[in-house]
């Protein structure tokens, strides 16, 4: 297990889900993604636990292109990932932040 | 004295004599085989052992393999695909020398060391079309070895819904004073249906097995993913909705595969049926079933047939091409000739560089090509048009070339941006330069070439080729869907701003494509046993596709 946090922003203040999202779930190859509302400031952290050690490089560039596209201000977003493609990893992001968007 | 103008018809009928003189018939008997061979063969012929997609001459090929090579040698192969073992034994053992081909699959390694021991010569690497082509101009075989389902006494020969490449085989060798041999899995009294008739062939042997079928379109539901269904989706949207596609090939694999089975939920509801993928040039995919059985497509005509798919295919004639006796006949020129003049050909591939160009070639195997290359080319003798084509032609339109408007087909890579292990689909330089440079060919082998493709699909979204200005302009559109490769990483993020609000680069979201819907539940079917269940029982999938 590896453990790789980011963080990011601080963003603009919005109006924000009061509910938590997940979406996916752990298994082989899969990841699940949890976002719950927090004070940071504005700013945007991403708590990584992955079975598949020495990509942080990837993480950080896939994680970063995810903040400044949905530039969602105080917000943990707990990634526990199960060696998933950087594909499933994009896919999972891009569905919490259309949920995080959702009006 | 006068000049000779028929050698060809002489030494057919010196070497049929020679058959007779040893107690053959025209059918002959399994265990004489081997006589039969060392009648009607001759050092230096060129031979045709037919090794389609799918069926397999393979009592043929293994008796040919057991040849004395002092007696038969320097034999010239020229066929589409060496995919069993004996197919190389033939080399291995000094029988054969040269060899023309189009794909090896399996045997690529095998092949690979071959060459670099010098006991194959290879001509060419042929795309399907171009290798049929030759067989009427300089590689027409002196002998060629088929495989049918059935044969009457005469000679007739039905070859069931799995005629592949036979009628281009037999066309050659038969009006050319060749020799044709039929192994044969049943002898009948009368055949179902004459697919090649009698007095085209010379010899038929009951083989003691069934030929070799391989079950190579077959995709259990079971193994398509979500980023399949992600990209399924965006293709369904971003290009067959708004390019309005209906006549289309799809190449084999779980990516279209994921298109076919989302056609009846996804593809409902934005509203295409009746729109897009209503007339289709592909095998009859087990996978195709539920869009067939929701009325989606009209009319499929197939290049082969598929395992477990000929009861389904018999009994939906309006569909399929059946015959008079009521089962399928596949025809691979036609089917590839009718793909290539349809508006879409889409397909997956192991590598894309930054000028577009696709390969599936590796640095330590020679596997050829396989269907995608004349599928996936534009067709410059296209004259009819559809909005499509003329949507694409219009896109593709520049400043300072020609000013006669035209067409253009769409050609389609669907890819993920990593393949299995981590392999990254896009690169810098293609392998296929370092097989080059391997076996010393002229010219790297190229699948698809980039100025060919209209559009690459990944999870990233999609990249309209077509619309560039320029080869710089191609490179960072590719670059701009290449996700985290080194590829994608190195792109260039303000020009790849620009390309989006061209249009030329498009994420999910820029066409409306809700990552929330991309699951499984999207599939119309989720198992064989779905498949099975849709098509009303009449799909017979072989064993090793079921699991309950």
């Amino acid at each position: 297990m590896e453990h790789l946090s980011f963080e990011f922003g601080p963003f603009p203040s919005r109006p924000r889900p009061a509910a938590p999202v997940i979406v996916g779930v752990v298994g082989s190859g899969n990841m699940e993604a949890l976002c719950e509302p927090a004070s940071l400031g504005g700013k945007m952290r991403v708590e990584v636990h992955t079975s598949a050690r020495g990509f942080a490089a990837t993480w950080e560039a896939v994680l970063g292109d995810f903040a400044a596209r949905v530039k969602v201000p105080d917000v943990v977003v707990t990634i526990n990932d199960a060696g998933a493609t950087p594909a499933v990893v994009g896919l999972r992001l891009a569905q919490a932040a259309a949920e995080l968007e959702a009006p | 004295m006068s000049k000779v103008w028929n050698h060809g018809e002489q030494e057919k009928a010196r070497r049929l004599a020679a058959a007779a003189a040893a107690g053959l018939g025209k059918v002959v008997d399994a265990g004489r085989i081997g006589d039969l061979l060392a009648a009607v063969l001759a050092s230096g012929d060129r031979i045709c052992v037919e090794g389609n997609n799918q069926k397999h001459a393979d009592f043929l090929s293994q008796a040919l393999a057991k040849l004395d090579p002092a007696a038969v040698n320097n034999l010239h192969v020229v066929q589409s695909n060496l995919a069993l073992s004996s197919h190389l034994d033939l080399f291995e053992r000094g029988i054969a020398k040269r060899l023309d081909f189009c794909f090896s699959g399996d045997q690529g390694v095998r092949m690979a060391r071959l060459v670099k021991e010098g006991r194959i010569e290879l001509g060419a690497i042929h795309t399907y079309l171009e290798l049929y082509s030759r067989y009427f101009v300089d590689l027409t075989p002196r002998v060629s070895f088929i495989a049918a389902q059935s044969a009457d006494s005469e000679g007739n020969l039905y070859t069931g819904p799995n005629t592949e490449d036979t009628p281009a085989i037999v066309e050659a060798t038969a009006f050319k004073n060749g020799i044709l041999i039929a192994q044969v899995n049943e002898l009948v009294d009368k055949v179902p249906r004459v697919d090649v008739p009698a007095d085209w062939v010379s010899f038929v042997v009951k083989a003691p097995k069934p030929h070799h079928i391989e079950p190579i379109f077959t995709r259990d539901p079971a193994n398509i993913t979500e980023i399949q269904i992600l990209m399924a989706m965006m293709v369904i949207k971003g290009i067959y909705g708004p390019y309005e596609i209906a006549r289309l090939n799809h190449g084999i694999g779980f990516d279209t595969a994921a298109i076919e089975l989302i056609l009846p939920t996804y593809g409902e509801s934005l509203g295409l049926k009746g729109k897009i993928c209503r007339y289709m040039s592909v095998n009859p995919c087990p996978t195709l079933i539920p869009a067939i059985e929701a009325g989606w497509v009209e009319a499929i005509h197939c290049a082969g047939s598929e395992l477990g798919m000929e009861g389904y295919t018999a009994a939906r004639p309006d569909v399929f091409f059946n015959g008079p006796d009521g089962t399928m006949r596949s025809n691979r020129v036609f089917c590839q000739l009718a793909g290539h003049y349809s508006d879409l050909f889409i397909g997956s591939t192991l590598q894309v560089d930054l000028e577009g160009n696709s390969s599936t070639a590796t640095a330590t195997r020679l596997t050829g090509f396989g269907g995608a290359p004349n599928f996936g080319s534009e067709s410059r003798g296209r004259r009819h048009v559809s909005p499509g084509w003329l949507k694409a032609g219009r896109e593709s339109a520049r400043p300072g070339q020609a000013t006669v408007p035209r067409g253009r087909k769409l050609v389609v890579q669907m890819v993920e941006t990593f393949r299995e292990k981590m392999q990254p689909t896009f690169v810098d330089k293609l392998d296929a330069w370092a097989l080059m440079e391997t076996f010393n060919l002229e010219l790297p082998p190229v699948m698809i070439y980039g100025d060919d493709i209209t559009h690459v699909v990944t999870e990233e979204g999609i990249a309209h080729l077509h619309k560039c200005a320029t080869l710089e302009e191609r490179e960072q559109a590719i670059r701009n869907v290449a996700g985290y490769t080194e590829v994608g990483l190195a792109r260039d993020r303000k020009a790849g701003e620009k390309l989006r609000q061209r249009g030329i680069v498009q994420r999910p979201e820029d066409i409306g494509v809700d990552p929330r819907i991309a699951t499984r539940d999207l599939l119309s079917a989720r198992s064989i046993k779905d498949l099975v269940r849709i098509s009303g029982g009449l799909y017979d999938p072989p064993k090793r596709f079921r699991n309950w």
